[in-house]
C-alpha cells in the first residue's frame, strides 16, 4: 500500500511541478504582397514541446551518425546533412498535417523522419542494405514515405513535381496541399519560375518553401542571385521571409501559410532563413566558402534545439533531467539503428531488374552480356 | 468521321467497317479514356480551347472542361514536371507535347522524375502517365522541327516507348498506354494524322486495346523481312507493292512499340525470310535499326541470315528545309527497293 502510493505521490509531483504552456515572442516575418504576417506569438505546450525537442535532435543526431559512418566508408556516394536546419522540418510539420503531401531536394533525411520514416530504415538506406526505405536502391537522395514525394536529386526538378502534386490535390478536392521545398541554389531556377506562374494562373495549394541555408554548395547568395528577397521572388505569389532557426517561428508561419491555401487563394511562399553546419555534402569541409567562426557563431547563438531547450527550461516547462532522458532515449535508437543499419545485409542480387514497371507481368532485361537474361518483377 | 464506305467484298458477319483518320482514332481514343476513368485528363499547349495545334483533341474541352482539359503556357519543362508530379499522387495524366522536339526542354522529368522513380523508390512510387505527340519528320518544317526521338527515348529503362502507324494502332495503343500504370512516351505522327483506315467493328469497341510490347506482321512474305514503325511502315509496304510484281515476297512487321521491343517477331520472320532490312526515319547512328541488328547478331537468328542485315535511315544530316533537299533527307521508296535488292543480290 505504502508502495502504490508512493508512486501516486511521486507521478502528482512530477506533473504539479511544470508550466503546461506558455506564450513565447517569435521574430516578426517580413512579407511581400500579404496583409498581415504570423501572430508576434506562439503558444507551446509541453507535449508539443516535448516532442519537437525529441523530433530535431534525433534529426540532428541520425545525421551525425551518418557522418561518422560516412567517414568510416560505410555509406558511400552523395549525403547531404541536415544539421542546423532542424526547425525547418520539424516546424512545418508541425504546421501541417500527414494528410498533407511534401516533396523537396536531396537534404532529405530530416523530411523522410518528420514524414513518417524510421531512424532505422532511413540509415539501412543509407548503407544500402536490404531493409532500407527503398530496399537499397535509392540511397541518400531518393527516399519515400507516404505523401512523402522523396528525394530528389535534379536540382529544381522537384518544384513542377510538388505543384503538380497540389494539382492533384485541387482535382481530387480533398483539402490537402503541397509543401514543395527548394534551397537558394535553386531558387534561381527557371523551372521554378515557369512553376510559379502556373501555381497562380490555377491556383494551386502549394506552398513553395526556400531553405536559404546562404550557400548554394560552395557559392554564397551574393554570388549566385542578383535579388536575394527569396520570399520576393515569386513576384506576383505573397510572400514571408521566416526565421527557420526558430521552431515556433516555422510553425507559425506554415500555419499561415497553409490557412491561405486551404482557403482556395492559391500558392504562397516562405523563405525560411536557416544553416547548415555541415558542408554541402560530406565531401565538402564546408570551410573554403565560409569561416570557422561563422558557423561557431550560429552554433553558439542561433542553435535550433538550443533555442527550443532554453525557452522550456526558463518557463519550467520541463526538467534538465527529462531532457537529458530524452537525449539519452534519442542516442539509443540512433545507436540500434546504427547497428542494424551496418549489420542488415545487402539486397539480394534477385533484385538488382525488379521495380522497372508497376503492375505488369514479369519480364526479362538484358544483363551485361547477350547471354545473361536477368528476370524483372515488378 | 466519314460515313461508313459500302464495302462488297467485306460483307463477312455483317461486320461495319468504318474509314478513321489516325487523328479522329486518337481522338476518340483518349474521349472514352476520359469518360471511363475521372483521374484521366489532358494538358499541354493549345489542347483545350484552340482544339489541339494539330485538332487531334477537337471537341475535347467543350465536353470535358476546364478541369480535365487544361490549356498551358509554353513552359514545357514546368507542365512536364506538373503532369508527373500529378500522376505520382493518383491521377493519370495525358501530357501533350507539341512536337517532340519541345519535349527536349522537359527531357529530364520524362527520364529523372517520371521513368526512373519506380525503380529509385523500390517500388513506392509509380508514375502513370502519357507523353504524346507528334514525332520526326514533317513537311518543310525544317531542322529544329523534326527530329525523330525513338531512338533517345527507347534508349530508358523505366520507359515504354510506343510508335503507331495506323488508326487502329493509335487508338489501341492509346488505350492501352492511358490504361499502363508506367510512363509511357507514344510518338505519334504529324503526316499520318490525316490519313484514313479501315477500322473493324472489333477495333471499334470501347475496350479494344493493342498489347504494349507486340509487333505485328503487316504483310506476309517469304524472301526478306522488313522492320519498320510509324510512317515508314507505309513505305514498306509500297515498296513490297512494288516487288511483288517481280516476284519478292517481303514480310513487313510494323513494330507498333519501340521499348520493350519486340525482338522475337523479327527473329521468327528471319528464320523463315533469311534476310532483314530495317527502315526507320531518324538518323542511323545508334539509332533503332542499330538496336535491332545488334539484337539479331546476338540472337538465335543470326544464323538463319543469308546475307549481312542492313538499315534504311534517314540522312545523317540535319533536316534541310528546301523541298528537293528534304526529300533526299528521309528513306524513298527507291531507297527501300533498293536496299532489298542489294540485300538479296538481285
Amino acid at each position: 500500500l505504502f508502495f502504490i502510493l508512493f508512486i501516486v505521490v511521486v507521478s502528482a509531483r512530477t506533473y504539479a511541478d511544470f508550466t503546461p504552456q506558455a506564450s513565447f515572442d517569435i521574430k516578426k516575418c517580413d512579407v511581400h504582397k500579404l496583409e498581415e504576417g504570423p501572430p508576434l506569438q506562439a503558444v507551446l505546450t509541453r507535449e508539443e514541446g516535448l516532442q519537437y525537442y525529441r523530433t530535431m535532435q534525433t534529426i540532428r543526431r541520425m545525421e551525425l551518425k551518418a557522418d561518422q559512418l560516412y567517414k568510416q566508408k560505410i555509406i558511400r556516394g552523395f549525403c547531404h546533412l541536415y544539421d542546423g536546419q532542424e526547425a525547418c522540418a520539424v516546424g512545418i510539420e508541425a504546421g501541417i498535417n500527414l494528410s498533407d503531401h511534401l516533396i523537396t531536394a536531396y537534404r532529405a533525411h530530416g523530411y523522410t523522419l518528420t514524414r513518417g520514416g524510421t531512424v532505422r530504415e532511413i540509415m539501412a538506406e543509407l548503407t544500402g542494405r536490404r531493409g532500407g526505405i527503398a530496399k537499397g536502391k535509392g540511397g541518400s537522395m531518393h527516399m519515400y514515405t507516404k505523401h512523402f514525394y522523396g528525394g530528389n536529386g535534379i536540382v529544381g526538378a522537384q518544384v513542377p513535381l510538388g505543384a503538380g502534386v497540389a494539382l492533384a490535390c485541387k482535382y481530387l478536392g480533398k483539402n490537402e496541399l503541397c509543401v514543395c521545398l527548394y534551397g537558394d541554389g535553386a531558387a534561381n531556377q527557371g523551372q521554378i519560375f515557369e512553376t510559379y506562374n502556373m501555381a497562380s494562373l490555377w491556383k494551386l495549394p502549394c506552398i513553395f518553401i526556400c531553405e536559404n541555408n546562404k550557400y548554394g554548395m560552395g557559392t554564397s547568395v551574393e554570388r549566385a542571385a542578383a535579388s536575394t528577397d527569396y520570399y520576393k521572388r515569386g513576384d506576383f505569389i505573397p510572400g514571408l521571409r521566416v526565421d527557420g532557426m526558430d521552431v515556433l517561428c516555422v510553425r507559425e508561419a506554415t500555419k499561415l501559410a497553409a490557412e491561405h491555401c486551404r482557403s482556395g487563394k492559391g500558392p504562397i511562399l516562405m523563405e525560411l532563413q536557416t544553416y547548415r553546419y555541415h558542408g554541402h555534402s560530406m565531401s565538402d569541409p564546408g570551410i573554403s566558402y565560409r569561416t570557422r567562426d561563422e558557423i561557431q557563431e550560429v552554433r553558439s547563438k542561433s542553435d535550433p534545439i538550443s533555442m527550443l531547450k532554453d525557452r522550456m527550461l526558463s518557463n519550467n516547462m520541463a526538467s534538465v533531467e527529462e531532457l537529458k532522458e530524452i537525449d539519452v532515449e534519442v542516442r539509443k535508437e540512433i545507436e540500434d539503428a546504427a547497428q542494424f543499419a551496418t549489420t542488415d545485409p545487402e539486397p539480394p542480387l534477385d533484385d538488382l531488374c525488379n521495380h522497372i514497371f508497376y503492375n505488369d507481368p514479369p519480364m526479362e532485361v538484358r544483363g551485361t552480356n547477350p547471354w545473361t537474361k536477368l528476370k524483372s518483377i515488378s | 468521321m466519314t460515313a461508313p464506305v459500302p464495302c462488297d467484298i467485306c460483307i463477312i458477319n455483317s461486320i461495319l467497317l468504318l474509314q478513321v483518320t489516325v487523328r479522329d482514332a486518337l481522338n476518340q481514343a483518349m474521349d472514352e479514356e476520359l469518360e471511363r476513368d475521372e483521374r484521366v485528363f489532358l494538358l499541354g499547349e493549345e489542347v483545350a480551347q484552340y482544339d489541339g495545334a494539330y485538332k487531334v483533341s477537337r471537341g475535347l474541352w467543350k465536353k470535358y472542361g476546364d478541369k480535365r482539359i487544361i490549356d498551358t503556357p509554353i513552359t514545357e519543362m514546368g507542365f512536364a514536371g506538373i503532369a508527373v508530379g500529378a500522376a505520382m499522387a493518383g491521377l493519370r495524366p495525358i501530357c501533350e507535347f507539341m512536337t517532340f522536339n519541345f519535349s527536349m526542354q522537359a527531357i529530364d522529368q520524362v527520364i529523372n522524375s517520371a521513368a526512373k522513380t519506380y525503380y529509385m523508390s523500390a517500388g513506392l512510387q509509380s508514375v502513370p502517365i502519357v507523353f504524346r505527340g507528334p514525332n520526326g519528320a514533317s513537311a518543310g518544317v525544317a531542322a529544329q522541327h523534326s527530329q525523330c526521338f525513338a531512338a533517345w527515348y527507347g534508349h530508358c529503362p523505366g520507359l515504354k516507348v510506343v510508335s503507331p502507324w495506323s488508326a487502329e494502332d493509335a487508338r489501341g495503343l492509346l488505350k492501352s498506354a492511358i490504361r499502363d500504370d508506367n510512363p509511357v512516351v507514344f510518338l505519334e505522327n504529324e503526316l499520318m494524322y490525316g490519313v484514313p483506315f479501315e477500322m473493324s467493328e472489333e477495333v471499334q469497341s470501347k475496350d479494344f486495346l493493342i498489347p504494349i510490347g507486340k509487333a505485328k506482321i503487316e504483310r506476309q512474305g517469304t524472301h526478306i523481312t522488313l522492320v519498320s514503325h510509324s510512317r515508314m511502315v507505309s513505305l514498306c509496304l509500297d515498296a513490297a507493292a512494288v516487288l511483288a510484281k517481280e516476284g519478292i515476297e517481303c514480310e513487313v512487321i510494323n513494330m507498333r512499340t519501340i521499348r520493350p521491343l519486340d525482338a522475337e517477331a523479327i527473329e521468327t520472320s528471319i528464320m523463315k525470310t533469311n534476310h532483314l532490312v530495317t527502315v526507320e526515319g531518324g538518323w542511323p547512328q545508334f539509332g533503332i535499326g542499330a538496336e535491332i541488328l545488334a539484337r539479331i547478331m546476338e540472337g538465335p537468328a543470326f544464323n538463319y541470315l543469308d546475307s549481312p542485315a542492313v538499315r534504311v535511315t534517314g540522312v545523317d544530316i540535319p533536316m534541310p528545309y528546301a523541298k528537293i533537299l528534304e526529300d533526299n533527307s528521309v528513306p524513298q521508296i527507291k531507297d527501300i527497293i533498293f536496299s532489298i535488292k542489294k540485300t538479296l543480290n538481285v
